[in-house]
């Protein structure tokens, strides 16, 4: 008889190909709680667990599946939540299979525990619940400035707020939740969900000022005039990369962070009801292989689009998407064509994109970061006819803040260079976390980015 | 201090309403931290209601002591419609900035402004600061017809010299602005040219200042989203490399911008904004017949 606890890994039900690709609604449904409880039966509960160091901010795996193993649901959650202040959403969208899930002693001969389901059972389970409104503590009447909305900053108000600073968020954009509102679809991560957990920070007492530039609107000088006297900076790596290739502004044309942002935050795939609209061709390339051209390519599909395929330099094995993400996006009829590179876009007369030549890969020596490197095979060019192509290679830091602060250390790539024990940044009372100290990266490690600086910001200014 | 006094800061409400011609409409938005920090070249990008675009704008006019921002726009759209049918006394849902780089504000010598159409809007800052600081400016406006002229008043008290077109010679001289500043450049020439205006008339006005050699500033108005940097939708060619307007202009060096490739990028959702502004018109009638009924 097979060992249960080496194959008893629950399959995450899911909605149908064919009923999935025509809405944008979530994808997987979450596990039921028989299968729930199940799974965390299955945990071998290690005296030295791995699954802890697997986690970016050391979450008691071991200590929040045994109350789920013993029906203790609320304690559960109350234990995940001491580490992570977002399991509704890392439940969803963290790569558990590089992190937790990857060093499971279960995994070495079958498969690893199902952290990441769990996870989210748990945290779907408080807010069927509603979760109860949080006590306020009294404050302290000293004020912090949080500047930006993604997962790291969201956290780290959230961690002040709880111990009395009366913390206010500014946000560039018109809502809160950065990424997790422009960038990630709603198949993937309900709207919904991202709310409420914002609405969970602004109960703590935390203010939240939306459309307001820091470094246009008000600077830092500003905010220390009006009495603030420790800032945090989660602006996240929002400056979209292009190929700096021919072509590249033919009209159908665009960066996965504006195809993502029209779709997402501004509701194009409701138009004409939402104002803004999205262009989306019959053939729809998508230009990279990360989680940000999954997500592309799967919503350009549920825009209309009748064929959707991936153009990428090396081979799938390189792919840095998630491999859940990357399965359903096949599954869904994605055709990924890899080992080739764009070299230019063609258009018609009046500029509109016709389609994009291309030449094929073959992988050379290792480079620096340990991947055989993808170099051109000569001659192998073609063309491949498109209506609309999505450029999805990658981000960096956004230097619409950083310009205004010249005292502020960045790296050779203009990221925030900060202090890695307290998240302290070149200036004084200014700290800094998430993607615009690490580059394009989790949302797990933002929040633990964010939650660090709250401890490190409480400390500087007990001793201030 | 005046700009942190929460909630009704927030909300930027429509202090007053002008309207100057029969499809371009001037609001004053008390927005004062916008106010206190705009500067002559900037714009703002706001967003009617929760179902709404965001719309850039130029900032026409500022004061920081009153804590109001001017905006002027045409109504094109469905959005710009919309945002004609807001009166005085409402609240506009999200009004940021400012946005974009400002102008260089220094002593040229003779500063030639052309404003064109809606573009006489953003012109007129840029000619205070100018005429502010010691320029001799000269201003040239024009419009397609007297009725659609307006702020002659304004950009009058900012200029030493001021010249009006329509290109039907309804009012002031008949025909295009570029042949009045081809004039004045031959005649006096010129330290600096501002243009802001409809894409072909900025385009011809630096073909025009590229023969006189004359350095020349454009304000461009690209589609855009976020207006931060985030997402490229703005990007322009300029000396053959990719900028965003958002970030790195609006204003640009006139002589390097690939003009026809920002008018095919303008083009971009004719059709989605007919069909927007269809509907919309549809559903507005639709009500009308209701309500009598
Ligand atoms: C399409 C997409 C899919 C992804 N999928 C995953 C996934 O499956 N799993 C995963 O773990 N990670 C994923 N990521 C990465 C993850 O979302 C990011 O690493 C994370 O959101 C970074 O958080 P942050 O707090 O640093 O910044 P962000 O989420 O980028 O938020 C920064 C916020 O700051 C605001 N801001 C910037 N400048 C200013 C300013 N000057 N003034 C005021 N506000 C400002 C921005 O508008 C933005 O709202 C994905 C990213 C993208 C784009
Ligand atoms: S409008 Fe998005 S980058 Fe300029």
């Amino acid at each position: 008889m097979p060992d249960s606890r080496l194959t008893g890994r629950p399959k995450m039900p899911q909605r149908s190909v064919a009923e999935r690709i025509r809405d944008f609604n979530e994808v997987p449904v979450g596990l039921p709680e028989w299968a729930a409880v199940d799974e965390a039966r299955r945990c071998l509960q290690c005296k030295k667990p791995g699954c802890m160091k697997g986690c970016p901010v050391e979450i008691d795996i071991p200590g929040f599946i045994g109350l789920l193993a013993q029906g203790k649901f609320d304690a559960a959650v109350a234990k995940i939540k001491e580490k992570n202040s977002l399991p509704a959403i890392c439940g969803r969208v963290c790569p558990q299979e590089e992190q937790c899930e990857n060093v499971c002693v279960l995994g070495k001969k079958g498969q690893p525990i199902a952290v990441g389901y769990l996870e989210r059972f748990l945290a779907d389970y408080e807010r069927d619940k509603g979760i109860g409104a949080p006590e306020i503590p009294t404050s302290n009447g000293r004020k912090v400035g949080i500047i930006g909305s993604g997962p790291s900053g969201l956290t780290c108000a959230g961690d002040l707020a709880k111990i009395g600073y009366r913390v206010t968020i500014f946000e560039a954009l018109h809502a809160a939740g950065g990424v997790l509102v422009y960038g990630i679809p709603e198949f993937r991560l309900p709207k919904a969900i991202v709310a409420q957990e914002v609405n969970f920070v602004k109960s703590l007492g935390v203010d939240l000022e939306v459309s307001t530039v820091i470094g246009k609107t008000l600077t830092l000088e500003d905010l220390k005039d009006d009495g603030y006297e420790a800032f945090f900076i989660g602006s996240g790596a929002g400056l979209p990369h292009f190929m700096n290739l021919p072509g590249e502004n033919l009209n159908g044309i665009y960066s996965a962070n504006e195809f993502l942002t029209r779709s997402n935050l501004m509701k194009a795939f409701r138009f004409p009801q939402y104002d803004t609209p999205i262009k989306i061709g019959r053939k729809v390339a998508v230009i990279g292989g990360g989680n940000v051209a999954m997500d592309s390519a799967r919503t350009a599909l549920r825009l209309g689009a009748e064929e959707v395929c991936l153009i990428y330099r090396r081979t799938k094995k390189e792919m840095p998407a998630r491999i859940e993400e990357a399965e359903r996006a096949e599954e869904e009829g994605i055709n990924c064509m890899i080992l080739t590179n764009p070299v230019r876009f063609i258009g018609n007369d009046n500029k509109w994109l016709r389609g994009v030549e291309c030449i094929q890969m073959e992988l050379g020596e290792p480079d620096e970061s340990g991947r055989r490197r993808p170099v051109p095979v000569p001659g192998s060019e073609f063309v491949i006819p498109v209506d609309t192509l999505v450029v999805a290679i990658g981000q960096g830091p956004n230097p619409l803040l950083l310009e205004t602060l010249p005292d502020l250390q960045l790296n050779r790539r203009g990221y925030i260079v900060i202090d890695e024990e307290t998240g302290a940044t070149s200036i004084p009372g200014v700290f800094a976390g998430g993607d615009i100290v690490t580059g394009a990266a989790t949302v797990i490690s933002a929040m633990g980015a964010g939650k660090k600086a709250a401890r490190s910001i409480d400390h500087y200014l007990l001793r201030k | 201090m005046i700009l942190f006094e929460q909630e009704e800061i927030i909300v930027a409400k429509i202090l007053r309403k002008e309207i100057l011609t029969p499809q371009i409409k001037l609001m004053v938005v008390h927005a004062p931290r916008v106010a206190h920090k705009a500067k002559a070249g900037q714009f703002v990008i706001l967003r009617i209601n929760e179902e709404g675009e965001r719309i850039p704008l130029t900032i026409a006019d500022f004061d920081p002591r009153e804590g109001t921002i001017t905006i002027i726009f045409q109504e094109v759209g469905k959005s710009t419609m919309q945002l004609g049918e807001r009166e005085e006394g409402d609240d506009i849902q999200d009004f940021v900035g400012p946005l974009g780089k400002e102008i260089e504000e220094k002593k040229f010598g003779h500063v030639v402004c052309v404003g064109g159409g809606v573009g006489i809007a953003p012109v007129y800052p840029k000619a205070r600061a100018l005429k502010m600081l010691g320029n001799r400016v000269t201003s040239i406006i024009g419009s397609r017809t007297a009725d659609l002229l307006f702020w002659e008043d304004m950009m009058g008290s900012v200029s030493d010299v001021l010249y009006v077109t329509t290109d039907d010679g309804t009012y002031g001289e008949k025909g295009f602005v570029t042949s009045v500043v081809e004039r004045v450049l031959k005649s006096e020439g010129a330290d600096l040219v501002i243009a802001v205006g409809p894409i072909m008339m900025m385009k011809m006005v630096s073909l025009l200042t590229k023969k006189f050699n004359v350095p020349t500033m454009v304000s461009l108005n690209p589609i855009m989203v976020d207006g931060t940097g985030m997402c490229g939708c703005c990007r322009v060619t300029v000396d053959h490399q990719c900028k965003f307007t958002c970030v790195d202009g609006p204003v640009f060096d006139g002589h390097l911008v690939d003009y026809d490739e920002l008018l095919a990028r303008q083009r971009n959702y004719l059709d989605e904004e007919k069909r927007a502004t269809e509907t919309w018109l549809m559903k507005k009638a639709e009500e009308e017949v209701r309500h009598a009924g």
